[in-house]
């Protein structure tokens, strides 16, 4: 039994388990009909036509109906991070948007920056600074680090910036608020702003 | 999440009255706290109406020498426009002390204003709730309070608006922008806005069924320096225990507004006459009538306290 098996044995157990409660709300299923949408989205670099039930997050789009598993779900509600894409130029939780309200949108997920033996930048800084540990947080840390780092170059302010008008630096302080909306539950945040910090330098 | 119909309109007009024609219909523009809502089945709309597409995305200057932001400019954007950063410092703090830079990145001006309270009673669809379903109780008036109002909630509710970027509005003197399904235009005092929940506290704000908002306008710049203060319980990424928002002179006199305090931003302008004499002659006043629980009565001495601090910092 591989852990995939076993992840989905613990789900089918918690289904069971929540059908009572599910059961309460039988009177009101046909409303929950699935209603198809499509949706014409580019996926690093691809152009893909996908037809989903309109509740399809962007997360669940990549992951179930794309089969680009490396974009994570942790919490499913925008609070750890796990999932972040670069969706036109900015990463955003891609759990919290649906897949059909990015119809022409440019996707870049963890496979779109770079593969084995093409390591992105930020990726092989990852490996050698050991930013991770178990790795489940390691894609959306790495599609967040690349944004940050294109964010203080383009000037955007943040929460650390002493002054709003002057010059933006990938200092620790600023990798560190920035880098705020993902969570590791493995502690590797100071390996992530030294494998930051190196390609923010390299890029300088 | 419960099934839906989607539609993408693209003007204002027409986003209004397709709100209006269906029952349970509901706007949708960054979605960070609608489509959470949804998953949890605590906002179960039948229909969704993208406003993404109605070109409302842009900040631009007002005859009157103020800065009129469109409904879908993302929090990211405003917190970086030159303008805001020169003149609005106070609003560009308070969009960065706030969420995520992903969330920032997606939230819009509009739906920042429209999020929903972050009391642990109205997410846990197991307790009762009069916000989330009216007439069902109030756990939180004997329960965990710590994060919740002090002054302004009511017998029914307690809950606080959550947000950063309405109490920098507030001390702006921010004017939302609506219009509705007949395609008539509306401006709302960003003070009239949020409701105090009274009996009926399902209802957030003042805005009508099938109202859109298209725009919040500020009026020309406050001198002085620019501050937003934010209390909560760890450095980035929480909500604020208390929040100020200021805008004050080297002697002390300017402007003020407490968030974190209420079910909306909290000021009281009579108060800010009395800046000068320092924090605790303010909060007196601005705190007066405060019904706060064992749990939260902290939330006093610290809007004193953040206010000091505020004080400090606009005189050195």
């Amino acid at each position: 039994m591989s852990r995939r098996d076993l992840v989905a044995g613990a789900t089918a157990a918690a289904a069971l388990t929540a059908l009572p409660s599910s059961g309460a709300r039988a009177g009101s299923a046909a409303t929950d009909a699935p209603v198809m949408a499509k949706v014409a989205l580019t996926v690093n670099g691809q152009r893909r036509e996908l037809e989903l039930d309109a509740r399809t997050s962007l997360l669940d789009a990549a992951r179930e109906h794309l089969h680009l598993t490396g974009s994570k779900k942790g919490c499913d509600h925008g609070q750890c991070g796990a999932c972040t894409m670069i969706v036109d130029g900015r990463r955003i939780n891609s759990c919290l948007t649906l897949a059909v309200m990015h119809q022409g949108s440019e996707i870049t997920t963890i496979e779109g920056l770079g593969q084995p033996g093409n390591l992105h930048p930020m990726q092989a800084a990852f490996v050698a600074h050991d930013g991770y540990q178990c790795g489940y947080c390691t894609p959306g840390q790495i599609c967040s680090g690349v944004a940050v780092l294109a964010e203080i170059k383009a000037g955007i302010p943040s929460h650390v910036t002493a002054d709003l008008t002057g010059a933006m630096e990938a200092t620790p302080a600023e990798i560190r608020e920035r880098m705020s909306g993902n969570i590791c539950r493995c502690g590797a945040y100071s390996n992530i702003v030294e494998a930051m910090t190196e390609v923010a330098g390299r890029q300088a | 999440m419960r099934s839906f119909t989607y539609e993408r309109p693209s003007t204002p007009a027409e986003a209004a009255a397709a709100v209006a024609a269906k029952p349970n219909a509901k706007f949708i523009a960054g979605g960070t706290n609608l489509l959470d809502l949804m998953k949890l089945q605590i906002e179960t709309p039948a229909h969704l109406v993208d406003v993404n597409g109605l070109n409302l995305d842009t900040v631009e200057p007002t005859p009157e020498g103020g800065l009129r932001i469109g409904a879908l400019v993302r929090n990211t954007d405003l917190a970086a426009d030159a303008r805001v950063r020169r003149d609005y410092g106070v609003l560009s703090r308070a969009l960065l002390a706030g969420a995520s830079g992903q969330l920032r990145n997606k939230a819009t001006t509009a739906g920042n204003l429209l999020q929903r309270t972050r009391c642990p009673y109205f997410y846990d669809t197991a307790q009762a709730c009069n916000k989330r379903q009216p007439g069902s109780g109030c756990p939180a008036l004997d329960g965990v309070s710590r994060q919740l109002a002090v002054i302004g909630g009511s017998d029914a509710c307690i809950a606080t608006h959550p947000g950063d970027m309405a109490v920098a509005m507030r001390v702006l003197d921010a004017t939302v922008e609506t219009v509705d399904a007949a395609g008539a235009a509306r401006k709302i005092p960003v003070a009239e806005f949020h409701r105090l929940p009274g009996d009926t506290p399902e209802a957030d704000t003042t805005l009508r069924p099938g109202e859109l908002i298209t725009a919040v306008t500020l009026p020309k710049p406050v001198a002085g320096t620019h501050i937003y203060r934010k209390v909560r319980d760890r450095a980035s990424y929480a909500y604020a225990l208390v929040s100020v928002a200021a805008i004050l002179g080297k002697d002390g006199r300017g402007h003020v507004a407490f968030g974190g305090v209420a079910p909306r931003p909290w000021r009281v302008e009579a108060a800010e006459a009395d800046l000068p004499k320092g924090a605790k002659a303010v909060t007196d006043r601005v705190f007066a009538g405060a019904k706060p629980t064992e749990d939260n009565a902290y939330k006093l001495k610290l809007a004193e306290r953040t206010l000091t601090a505020a004080l400090t910092q606009a005189r050195a």
